[in-house]
Order: structure tokens, then sequence, then C-alpha cells
């Protein structure tokens, strides 16, 4: 059984990759997913805050009361080089590099055209085979247009764009006024690849603190709906690749998302909850169901149930939720 | 010779450099201003840089400079090229090893930043009473004069010491020398192999111990011997001038820089002639120089070898026509014929007279000074006046310069408009605060300078002792010449004023010369500016036609992202106005120095000071000076509201002026007021945190936790609100035992620093907007005349009795009136709630011992102190003995204490008859009273045996009145940080625990030497980043409270107020009740961990420390074996977080893991792995169940 897939000009051995997690911050964990079937692996991202906030904690820390008591000049050593964030995530993608032989994909991650698209050059320097970009944007100005937020991924993607000629996939979130409209703009601007979709994590509240707290949840298997209905109705209208994530918890997850058009399909929340070498299960259980189900290859099924493929197209449009409305029973 | 290398350095770091490269061991210990030689070694051994045999010398930090010297001794008996640093009292405790290594003839250089020592008061300020305490040790005593002379004669040392086997102490004056950064020549590697003489390294390590050819050294020796064998080393000796001389020469040859131990300057036919050493021979030889163009005949003799003296050489220095001669001490030994030098030589002119020796043939007329003790100015017009007073028909002896002593007449008046600055100086002074960056920035500009030009350039830079607020002048001066001038600028070209506060404050322009330059700060536009100005300013700007220039530099500072750090702005018009470089050239330098200097740190921040030299220029404006004074503006007057005493004395010190204070002004002993901070209203903080009544739950989280005393409560009743400001704000009290009383919770404006602790603490939030708390930051200015007359009124409220007060509630505790205020610690400290809360429990009866360090520093340091007293005057009294014996000084209080109030009751009861069976009985009894009724009552019993004994004449009666006031109980506390209690003063801590003696012991831990700017103490916990601890500390924090609870009759306990408040306020006056030796360690966050103590987060990181783990909450009562139950009660809960998370909370830590990641990974590890065994071991210890023991005995019974 043929599961290899190509994605960002990568030829991959299966369409299973893990999603960038603070999981791959451990080298052990980048070996333990190649040797669970990995195909590839998505590094976890070097944040624009990192250099920023890191700089000016360190140069706080550093400033802080010096020069100011004589009998304190100072009060810490400094010294002769430091290995701020962005040296140690380029250090890591070596390290990576040469532990493994699956690609590695690294993973940026900003919401602003900055000094800090520079480090994407250093990234591709460090060996990485791609770029993901993550924006992870939410405007809260409501003074900015949609436009302008729209501009912004532009911005961000060509400025990358303009540092490497590695490939470099886009991470989205949904929320744009013509989603259709800026994956293909962003096709235009150079994007090889769509990552569909960042899963923005929403706060919670305490109310006994009286705090908005940070809340990660992982993912549901009802997160997967929303990449599969965009990546079927976006197949065939970018050249880009896609790659689906969100609620990707087992194999037919996986063979739904290729089905409307996806090359790879990331996983990260069942790594969390069943371990890395549930993608040797998942993997498994594709080729089973691959093989029960007569197909050839991967390549023979990727987009067969996208919108442009699929019987009824209207299914990934109002027509499915009229319906679905419908047809729905207070159980 | 080689091509001429220049550097722009201090003294320490030029020092540091030749004796790093010419030693194999370094042992250290931090001392100001001799830390900073160690700390450049242990960085360059963290870098692996090698010494001159290619090997990285090994630096250890010893627990005190006794066991420095102890290190040394043996690390050079056991053949290792051995060195090590300090000053002052570190020195003294070096001497007994010091005869023992000069005894021995042990070739090593100690290099000594000389500096003052300990008498009636501590300075960490230079000259040369330390030096001259170790005069017999045996050492040679070798004197550097300037920062060039420093780094020169650190190898001349160095190699003298190995060829004449006479050790040498090496000194060169404690700031001025050590911090002055100045241009010089560079001493290269490839100088320093000429210099040493490897054959003599070699014969060095044949003579050491080694057990394949043993020897016997350091025996006993009786009378029959010890004589002979002690002057057997006087070849030694006798040789040693000439080696070093040789050595000078020699040194010449490789560099062209030509010295003599006794140096001659001057006129080759002066009849007047001023000997001394350190760095004022380098304003006298500017002097004389001048001096001697207008055809005066004057010389100086700067001595370099002051031990071996040589009496010959030094005869053969002065020229045959001197006709008197002034020695010039810089030193004080009471009670003496004069002081060392002079001594020395008027004794060598004796002799040397009478041996023929040089070419004097008469004995000229000698004189004994003082100058310059703990690095007061010593100027030209100083020299000038002692080659007066050595012109004058009836000259002064033993007199003193620099000071007017209007008690004994002693001093010499000097003209202070007397200048020689040489016209072609550029000269220019700074008045800037620490956090701005301003001497940062100078520093910086004097290496463009120093390194772009041919000029030569010095800086040096005042710093006041305040820790928040601290207000920093830097003196610079540029020039084509090597420059001489070891005084501070008074003839500026340029002054910059750095913060427009200082208008108010500093009488800037005094020293501004005809047609100077003044630069502002300021937010006024170039129209407000003029008018703006105090009057006096206005009038020296006329008189002086002087120009002005205004820049809005916290505009651009915001604008272009650099916060408050408006260094690079002010450094930018520095030079556009200066003219000491083309503009562009300054600018392109400018640059260029930013990219080298925060490069490393990241791109981001060159980018934000690029933008601001850019931005500069364009701001950058010139404000026509009027022909006319226009102003309304007054400089207000400080403390004001003092009486008339201290404005006169501390007032003055306050507002700058202290150098023109007269002897008559000062108490002969070192005695001052306390309760003086409260004058000095800095207006510090941008923000104050104002109070919502109605939010309020009135806990008191916020006013424990205060390290200013500046946000206080009371209880009242309603009728004290008579009179009340419109803008008071009054609530009712919550507390069911206060029902009916009002409650104010009030911040005192002008003393908050705005360090937002109080607002991080708060628990209570408001109910329509969760972003408010019950006090929240609002900014000062236009608050501060309301607030200022809310505080005034709040502060005349009645102070609540203190005997209706349930102490062990935090929410009734805190209305307690704290007796320690307005502290010039770092705003957000750590240390200072916990001496607060003391004081709101004891204060008005406390004897408190201070450690030397930060505590004794914002405790103690002129002009005011934070110890306050209570409406009845009583209050804290407070003395800083020395660093190392905190515990056994106040072991010495409460053994007095103890004895007068045994006296007392052995009077009383003799006086029975007289007194009263009743009192007498009350009196004795109550003598053991600690609760606040049972004190109150026997303060009254005082009161009433005081009126009996009036008009009393017996001896007994006169006696008891002297010992009266020790029949009310005292709370004698030792107050200290971890490197007394954990390292230099362990010992006598231990002997003090083990005393069993009432004693309270309160260790506020920083885990590292906070006050000299955050060495490794043995507190550090394992894997932070110190300095002596570059590469992360690897070993883990000694358990102290562990070590004190195996006496088993010690209170012990172990604290973190931000963690939790209450069992602080309970482990206090546990500690406080107990009978025996109590020991409190108080986890005490710290600027030097690396956190944003200004931003409140100090409480947040105790929490954190706790929760993780990494800091345990415990109390050990001995009490409690009593009632049959285990000691130890462990108060914080088994770790909810990992550690790391705490450690990458601090960049302390964190810091570790940007340096050597690797090294971070595995010192964090072995963190967890302290902090689970730690936790193991004390559960343990909390949960056994102890078989019924006797009861642990604190004092035995007197």
């Amino acid at each position: 059984m043929d599961l290899s897939t190509n994605y960002l000009g990568l030829k991959l051995r299966t369409p299973l990759v893990p999603s960038a997690s603070n999981l791959s911050e451990d080298i052990g964990n980048v070996k333990r997913m190649e040797d669970a079937g990995a195909s590839a692996v998505v590094l976890h991202s070097l944040f624009e805050e990192q250099f920023l906030v890191e700089e000016r904690e360190l140069n706080k820390a550093l400033d802080q009361g010096a020069e100011s008591y004589a009998e304190a000049l100072s009060y810490f050593p400094e010294p002769k080089e430091f290995h701020l964030g962005t040296d140690e995530y380029l250090k890591y993608i070596a390290k990576a590099k040469a532990a493994v032989k699956i690609p590695i994909i690294a993973s940026l991650n900003g919401t602003s055209v900055g000094s800090w698209v520079k480090h994407a050059r250093k990234i591709q320097q460090a060996g990485a085979d791609a770029l993901e970009l993550n924006i992870y944007y939410i405007p809260t100005d409501p003074n900015i247009t949609s436009s302008q937020v729209d501009q912004t991924y532009l911005d961000i993607l060509k400025a990358v764009k303009a540092e490497v000629t590695i490939p470099v996939a886009v991470k989205l979130s949904p929320y744009f006024s013509n989603l259709a409209n800026m994956a293909v703009r962003l096709d235009q601007a150079g994007a090889d690849g769509l990552v569909l979709f960042n899963r923005f994590y929403q706060p919670d509240v305490d109310l006994e603190a009286l705090e908005v707290k940070p809340n990660v949840l992982l993912s549901s298997a009802q997160a997967r709906r929303l990449p599969l209905r965009w990546i079927a109705i976006l197949y065939s209208k970018v050249k880009a690749d896609f790659a689906a994530t969100s609620g990707i918890h087992n194999a037919q997850d996986v063979i739904k998302m290729l089905m409307v058009g996806a090359k790879v399909a990331m996983v990260c929340s069942v790594l969390y909850k069943q371990g890395i070498d549930q993608i040797r299960v998942i993997e498994q259980e594709l080729r089973a169901w691959l093989v029960e189900h007569e197909y050839e290859s991967i390549q023979q099924l990727q987009g067969s149930l996208s919108q442009k493929n699929c019987p009824h197209p209207s299914e990934f449009e109002r027509a499915h939720y009229m319906r679905a409305i419908h047809n729905f029973k207070a159980a | 010779m080689a091509t001429k290398k220049f550097i722009t350095i201090d003294g320490n770091e030029a020092v540091a450099y030749v004796a790093y490269r010419c030693n194999e061991v370094i042992a250290i210990y931090p001392i100001t201003p001799s830390s900073n030689m160690g700390e450049w070694c242990d960085q360059w051994a963290s870098e692996e840089i090698p010494n001159l045999w290619g090997s990285i010398p090994s630096v250890t930090e010893m627990q005190s400079e006794a066991g420095a010297a102890g290190a040394v001794h043996g690390a050079l008996q056991s053949g290792a090229l051995t060195c090590t640093f300090t000053a002052s009292q570190g020195l003294f405790l070096k001497i007994p090893n010091m005869y023992k290594i000069a005894g021995e003839l042990t070739p090593t250089v100690f290099h000594i930043t000389a500096r003052t020592v300990s008498s009636h008061a501590l300075s960490i300020f230079g000259d040369h009473s330390d030096v001259m305490s170790a005069r017999a040790t045996g050492f040679a005593l070798f004197s550097s004069a300037s920062v060039q002379e420093a780094m020169d004669f650190a190898l001349i040392a160095q190699a003298a010491t190995l060829e004449a086997r006479v050790p040498f102490l090496h000194y060169f004056d404690g700031f001025r020398t050590s911090h002055e950064v100045s241009k010089i020549e560079m001493v290269t590697e490839d100088i320093i192999r000429a210099m040493i003489n490897e054959e003599q390294v070699v014969a060095f390590r044949q003579r050491a111990m080694n057990p394949d050819q043993p020897v016997l050294r350091g025996t006993a020796q009786n009378p029959d011997v010890f004589f002979q064998a002690r002057e057997a080393c006087n070849p030694f000796y006798d040789r040693c001038a000439a080696i070093t001389q040789k050595a000078m020469d020699k040194f010449a040859g490789l560099t062209g820089r030509a010295y003599k131990i006794y140096q001659y300057e001057g006129a080759p036919d002066a009849e007047r002639v001023i000997v001394l050493m350190g760095s004022g021979g380098e304003t006298a030889h500017e002097t004389v120089a001048f001096l001697n163009q207008d055809g005066a005949k004057t010389g100086i003799v700067k001595v370099r070898l002051y031990r071996p003296f040589d009496m010959r050489a030094f005869m053969e220095s002065l020229p045959a026509t001197v006709k008197s001669i002034a020695v010039l001490d810089r030193t004080k030994e009471p009670g003496s014929a004069g002081e060392p030098l002079y001594l020395d030589v008027v004794a060598t002119l004796h002799e040397g007279l009478a041996n023929g020796w040089g070419k004097l043939r008469t004995m000229p007329k000698v004189l004994a000074g003082r100058y310059g003790l703990a690095s007061k100015e010593f100027t030209p017009a100083m020299v000038k006046a002692v080659f007066d007073n050595l012109a004058a028909a009836t000259p002064k002896n033993h007199f003193t310069v620099g000071i007017n002593d209007d008690v004994t007449g002693a001093s010499l008046a000097y003209d202070p408009e007397f200048s020689t600055e040489p016209s072609n100086v550029v000269r220019a002074m700074f008045y800037g605060l620490g956090s701005d960056g301003t001497v940062g920035a100078n520093k910086n500009s004097i290496k463009i300078i120093g390194e772009n030009t041919p000029n030569y350039a010095q800086g040096y830079f005042v710093y006041d002792s305040k820790k928040a607020g601290a207000v920093t002048v830097s003196h610079l001066r540029f020039g084509p010449n090597a420059i001489r001038s070891t005084y501070l600028v008074s003839k500026a070209n340029f002054v910059a004023c750095h913060q427009p506060v200082f208008l108010e404050r500093y009488d800037m322009l005094e020293p501004l010369i005809q047609g100077g330059t003044f630069l502002l700060n300021t937010a006024n536009s170039k129209d407000e500016v003029w008018n703006k100005l105090p009057q006096l300013f206005q009038e020296r700007l006329i008189q002086k036609k002087a120009k002005f220039y205004v820049i809005d530099a916290v505009k651009v500072a915001r604008e272009t992202g650099m916060g408050g750090r408006i260094n690079t702005i002010m450094q930018t018009c520095f030079f556009a106005l200066s003219g000491v470089l083309p503009r562009e050239e300054a600018i392109e330098q400018i640059k260029y120095t930013i990219k080298k200097t925060y490069g490393k740190k990241g791109e981001e921040i060159v980018r934000k000071n690029i933008a601001a030299v850019d931005q500069t220029l364009a701001n950058l404006i010139e404000v026509p000076v009027t022909a006319t004074v226009t102003s309304q503006v007054e400089m207000p007057p400080v403390f004001a509201t003092a009486p008339e005493d201290i404005r006169k004395t501390l007032g003055v010190i306050y507002g700058n002026l202290g150098e023109t204070l007269p002897v008559s002004a000062f108490l002969a002993d070192g005695t001052f007021p306390t309760a003086t901070a409260q004058y000095e209203k800095r207006n510090l903080a941008i923000d104050i945190p104002v109070w919502d009544e109605k939010t309020c739950i009135q806990c008191g989280k916020c006013v424990v936790i205060c390290p200013h005393a500046t946000i206080r409560m009371k209880i009242y009743d309603a009728k004290s609100l008579e009179g009340a400001p419109a803008t008071f704000k009054s609530c009712d009290a919550r507390s069911p035992e206060f029902k009916g009383l009002k409650f104010s919770l009030q911040v005192a404006p002008e003393d908050c620093t705005g360090c937002v602790l109080c607002v991080e603490v708060c628990p209570a939030k408001n109910k329509s907007a969760a972003n408010l708390k019950a006090i929240n930051m609002q900014p000062q200015a236009p608050l501060r005349a309301a607030e200022r007359e809310n505080w005034d009124f709040f502060l005349k409220l009645p102070e609540f009795d203190r005997r209706k007060i349930k102490v062990g509630q935090l929410r009734q505790q805190q209305i307690m009136q704290p007796l320690f205020e307005f502290s010039g610690a770092c705003a957000g400290c750590g240390e200072t709630p916990y001496l607060k809360l003391l004081t709101q429990l004891f204060g008005d009866r406390m004897v408190v011992g201070n450690a030397t360090g930060c505590s004794s520093i914002y405790g103690g340091n002129l002009p005011t102190t934070p110890w306050t007293v209570d409406n009845h005057g009583r209050g804290p009294t407070w003395n800083n003995s020395l660093f190392e014996d905190n515990a056994e000084f106040v072991l010495g209080f409460r053994l007095s204490i103890d004895k007068q109030k045994q006296f007392a009751c052995e009077l009383v009861q003799k006086l029975a008859p007289q007194l009263g069976d009743d009192l007498a009985g009350g009196l004795v009894t109550g003598s053991e009273a600690r609760d606040e009724a049972g004190i109150h009552d026997q303060r009254e019993r005082v009161a009433a045996l005081r009126q009996k004994l009036q008009g009393n004449t017996s001896s007994e009666a006169r006696m008891l009145l002297g010992v009266a006031s020790s029949l009310v109980r005292r709370s004698v506390w030792a107050v200290g940080g971890d490197g007394w209690a954990y390292d230099i003063g362990y010992g006598g801590l231990d002997h003090v625990l083990a005393s069993g003696k009432d004693v309270n012991l309160i260790v506020l831990d920083t885990e590292v030497y906070s006050n000299t700017g955050g060495q490794m103490s043995k507190s550090t916990p394992r894997g932070a980043v110190a300095k002596f601890a570059a590469g992360g500390k690897p070993l883990g924090k000694k358990d102290l409270g562990l070590i004190a609870m195996s006496y088993g009759n010690v209170y012990v306990a172990s604290l973190a107020m931000g963690a939790k408040d209450e069992h602080t306020l309970k482990a206090l006056t546990e500690a406080e009740s107990y009978p025996g030796v109590s020991l409190v360690i108080c986890y005490s966050h710290c600027i030097a961990h690396g956190i944003e103590i200004d931003r409140g987060l100090g409480a947040k990181q105790q929490k954190l420390a706790v929760e993780t783990g990494q800091w345990l909450l415990y109390r050990y009562d001995p009490r409690r074996t009593e009632v049959g139950e285990n000691p130890l009660q462990l108060d914080s809960a088994a770790a909810k977080l990992k550690v790391q998370d705490y450690l990458l909370s601090e960049n302390r830590f964190k810091m570790l893991t940007k340096s050597k990641p690797e090294d971070a990974k595995r010192y964090f590890e072995l963190a967890q792995h302290d902090a689970d065994t730690r936790w193991q071991l004390y559960s343990y210890l909390a949960a056994r169940k102890l078989p019924g023991a006797p009861a642990a005995s604190a004092a035995p019974k007197a």
C-alpha cells in the first residue's frame, strides 16, 4: 500500500505529521515521533514575542539597579554571549535534523511585520526543510478594517518569503470575511501550503479569583469539521498544498481530511492523550482501512470528496446548513 | 619597545587584568571597593580565559577575608602562584595570615583598594587607614596613584615579589583610582611575560611543601630562639627596595614609563616640598607644575614603596635646597606623635642627615598634615594651602586640610576658587538618576573619545546612598595630555541635568564656567521652560553668559521604545553640543558603541537605541537666555518641617552641601538622632496607590507588605474626624471588635516609591470592574497636595491602644504604628517589610544590632535613618558594629541588659522599704513581662520608681535611676543578611545559637550579597547566576535552619511574607516570646534576583517559591516538646508546581539557560531533586512522634 504523499514539495512516507506543540521541544520526543512513523515533524513555535520579551527581560534584569549605587554598580556578571531563544531554537533545528531522517518543518509564530521575520533566514540556514508560518492574530482594535488584517497576513508572508528559499506554509485562522479570497491571495503571495486551521485557545473565567485565565483545551472530534469543510471548498482553487489540523484523532479522521483534499493530516491532541506511539496505531488503521476498501494509494483518494469532486457540492455550502437544521430532532 | 596600545578602563579592571594573568589560584571575598577585581577574575575564569602560562586560574570565593587569607596562605605554601583582593575591614581580617605569609618569605601580591576603616562610622570610601594598619605585617607596601600606575604597579609588584620573596601589598585609592575610568596605555601580555622571571617561579615552587621533599614550617618556638629566628629575614628586606627599583627600571625599558620608589617632581631647587602617597600625589603634581610656572619653588615626593622604607633612597630623592617639608597622611592615628608617614620621614631625615645620605645637609622644617579621609576631596587649592602653610612664619603643625575644624582649629584655610584646570581640557558634569542610565552612557562616551581620538579621557562617578531614586553625578574630562586631576570637576564647560526634578534640589550651575553650556531634559517647551527655571538658575545662566539647551528626552525615549532609558539620547546631545568630536563622527561612534554594547543582547534593543540617536538632534533646541531674571520659582527648602538642629546638619547633607559642615556640627562619638527619614519627601513615585474604601475588606495585606511604610491603616473614634480635610477618606471599621469605630487607609504621597507591591497583594476586587482593586495606582502629581494634607491629618489621628489589639490577627495587628519608615531601600524591597513588622510589634522596646549590608545602609547611611519613634518618643535604638560579629555584638547587648536588670532588681529589693513592697515586688516580677499590657504596667511602675527616687542622693538610688529603664524588658534583635549569617558571621552566629540567651536573630535572606552587587553566598540556591558564580552556582543552598534546629533549644522559623503573611506574623511573635535564642530566616526577594521588583513582583515570587517547594515555611518551637509535641511544624503544603516554574521566572536562574544551557538543564534537574529531598526530610521530621522528652532548657537561670 502506497501511503506516500507530497507536501510542500517534500515527498513524505505517510500523510501523518505531528503539528507544532511543546511535545517537540524534547529531542527524544522527535525521535519517538519518527520511530512511531511520523513522516515529518513540525517543531514547536519560535514566537515573535520571544525575541522581544526575552530581550526586554534580559536587558531589564541586567540594567535594573545598575550604575546607581557605589557598592553595587551591577547585580549580575555579564556573560560574553547570550544564547537567546532564537539561538537555542536554531541549534535545536540542527539537533533535530541530526537526530532524525524525516523532514523537519520549523514554525515561526508572529503577528506583525518586524525584524523578527529575519529569523526565517536563520531557520533555513539551520537546516529546516520547510517553514510553517503561524500568524496567530486576534485583531481587537475596532478601527482596523478586515482588508488591513488581510494585508498584514500578506505582508508577513511576503517578508518571510523574501528571506528564504525553502517552502513556506501559512497556518491560518478561519476568521476572514472571505476565506476563499484570502487563500487565493496567500497562494499568489507565494504560500506553498495552507495549514487549516489555527485553533485559538479561548480564555476562561475564574469565578473565585475574578480573573481571566488561559486554558488549553485539547481538541475534540468536533473541531475537525471546520478544516474539513474549508479544505474541501478550497481544494483545486489554489496551488498551495493543504495540511489539515484540528480534531484529527484516528485513521478515519485522516482519511476524511485526505478525501476532501489535504496532503497531510496533522495530529497533536491525540498524542498528548494517548502518547506518541498512537501515530503507529493510526497508520496501521489507515493501512487496514485502505486495504479493506481496496484503495491502492493515498494519492488515489486525495481530493475525492472535495467540493469539486463530491456528488453534491452544495453540501459544503448553505444548503448543508439548511438541511442539517431541518433534519435535526431533539433527543 | 612595542607599539603603544591604549585602553579605557577603571583601576579595578586594570589591576585584575594583570593579577589574573600572573596567578594560578585566586581566593576572593566581596568588599567594596575591591569586589570588582574578584568579579572580573571569576568572569574571565568562567569564560575560560587562560593566564600567562595557558592555564585557567582557579578562582574561589571564601566565607570571609580571613578565610581568603588562609586559603591564599595554603595555596602559596603548596606552590601555586596566588593572589587576593580586598580593602578596609577585609584587610584587617587578613592581617594574622599576612604575618605568617611574610614570616615564611612567600612571594604574593595582595591588591588593595585602600579604604577607610570603621570607627565612629562606616565608610566605603578611600584613604590609607586600612593599609597603615598592615604596615607591621612584613608585607612590602607599594602604592600606585592612578589607573595607569595601578596596572603598571600590579605587574612591577608581581615581578619584585618573586625576586625579593617579600610579599607585596599593592594598594591604590578606593574609588578615586579603583573606580575612575581612564584612558591608559595597556600592559600587554608580552610585557607581562618579559617582566616575570620564570626561574623565580620555579624556585618558588621548589620551596613549596611537597611530601617528596618534606619540610616543617609553622613551628612553635621558645624564648631561646624565636628572636634570632625572627631576625633572619632581614637581608631579604634590605634587598627589597633595590629589587623593586630594578623591576621599575626594567619596566621602563619595556614601556617607556619610568618610575622611582620615591619620585621627586617639581623645581630642582625647590624649597617647599610635600611628601605623600596615593592618588593625591597626582593632584599635588599638577599643582606644583602650575605654581612653579609662576616662579614658585615647590616640589613633591611621591612615596611608592612605603615598606620596606628605604631611607637612603628617600633622602636621595630630595633636592639640596629643601627648607620645609609637609608630610601628608591620608589616615588618622588618634593620640599618636604624628601619622605614620610623617614619623617615618622625620626618622629618615634625622638618620639620613646624620649619615650624609642624599644632597640635603640641614634639617628642614617638617610639618605633619592629614587630608582626604574617606575620599574627602583633595584639590589643588588644598595643595596650595599646604605650601602656603609651609611658607608661613608660624605654620600650623599636625594640621588638617580639606575640612573646617572649628573645634581644635587644626584645619588650614584654602581658597576654593583656586584652580589649576588646564584650559585645553573639556570638563563636563552630568546629573542623572541611577535608573536613567546616565553613568553607563558616560562610560561609553569616555570609551568613544578615549579609543577614537588622540585625547585622554577620565570619568569619575559620584553616587548617593539611596537604592531607590539614587542620584548620580558624573565628572568627565577630555584633553590632549594625560589627566592628573584626581579631584571632582569644579569648573565645568558643560553641565547636563538629566532629570528636571533636580532643579528643585541642586545648584547645578555653580561649577559652570563663563560661556559654558547647560543642557536640560524637560517636558516643557522652548517657550515655557525659561520661566519654569528657579530664579537661581536664571541668575547663574545670565551671569555666566551661558548657552542653554533643552530636549524632551522622555518623549524621544517613549517614541523610540526606550522606556525610561534616556541615556543614549542625552549622550547624543552631549556630543552634539560639546564639540569633543565632529558631530557626524560622534554619531557614527555612538551607533557603533550601541551595536558593540547591546548587540549580544538582541537586535531589537540595538534598533531602538539607534532610533533614539536619530531622533535626538531634531529635538535638541537652544533656548535664548534673557537679559533679566523673570522667574518666580524658588528652590523649595529641604527638611522644611525638621527641627532646626536636624535641618542644619542632616538637612544640609541631604541638600548635597555636607562638605560645608564644620567639625562642630557633629557629635564626637558618632551619635545621631533617629526618626529623620520623614523629612526627606523624595517624591519618587510617578504613580501612587489610591484607596477605594468601598471595595476594601480591611485585611491589612497592603499595609504589611509595603516596604516603605507609606501605606498605613488606623482605627479611631468618629469624633476624631473633626476638621478632616475634604478629601480624607474614612469608613466604618469592619472587624466586630471595632464595631462603631472608623477605619482609614492612607498613603504618604511624597514618601511612596510607587513599587506597586500593595496593589499586587490586594485580594479585594471591584465588583463592577475586576481590573480595579481596593487600591489602584494613579498619577501622583495631581494628588500630591491633597494627599499630603490627608497624610498629615492621618498622622495626627490617635494611635489605637496597643493593649486592645489582637496581635495574632493581621487585620488588627496592622494598625500598630511602624517605627521603620521611608527607607532608601530599593523600591519594592523584600527585606524591609519584615523589619517594619518587627517594629510594629516590638519597636518601642527594640535594641537592634545590624550587620553591615543592605540593611545597615538603608538603615543607617547618612543623612537619614528610617528607624523612628512613637508618640512617646520611644523606638528602636540601632547600631552597626561590623559585618562579621553581629550575633556576638547583639549577645553583648543581652548580657549587658540582663546584668543591668539583675542589678536593678537587686537595688529595688534593697530599697524596698523606701519604695513600698507592692511597687518593689511589682517592679521585680514586671521585669519579665513581655506582653503589651504587662509592659505598659511596668513602664508605669518605673515612672513611679523614678518619682519616688527623686531627691534621693544615696548611692543605691542614683545607681538604680541609672539602670531603672532596664526593668522594662527589652527586645534584642540581630538584623543581617545571608552574607552575615551563612558566611562571614556564621562562626559567631553558631556560638550565639548555642548560648541559650534571649536574643533574636533575623536573617533577611536574599540568597546573595545584595549590598555589594550580588555575589554568591552559601545561601545562594543551585543554578543561580551570581557574581563569583558566573557559571551558575553548582552546589545547593546551605540549610541554616536545619543546622540551628540540631541544637534542640533554638526557636527556628522559615518565613516568606509574600507567600503567607499571617505565618510571618505568628512566627515573629513566637520568636520574640521564646526565652532563648530565636533564628528567623526570611525569604527576601531582591533586585539581584533579576525580577522586576519595582513593579511589585516580589510577593508573587515568594508565593511561587513556596508553591514549588523551593522555599519551605516552618516553625520549630522547642516549647512544644514540653507538652510532648513535635517541635517542628511544617507550614507549607507539598509542592503543587515544579521548581522549574519558579526558576524560569527569575532571571538569576533563567540567565544560565542563555549563557550555559547544558549546565542550566543539569542544575535545574538537581534543584528539583533538592526540593524533593528537602520536602521528604522535613515531612519526616515534622511527622515524628517524639517520646516524652524532658523540657528543652533555654537560658540557664541567672
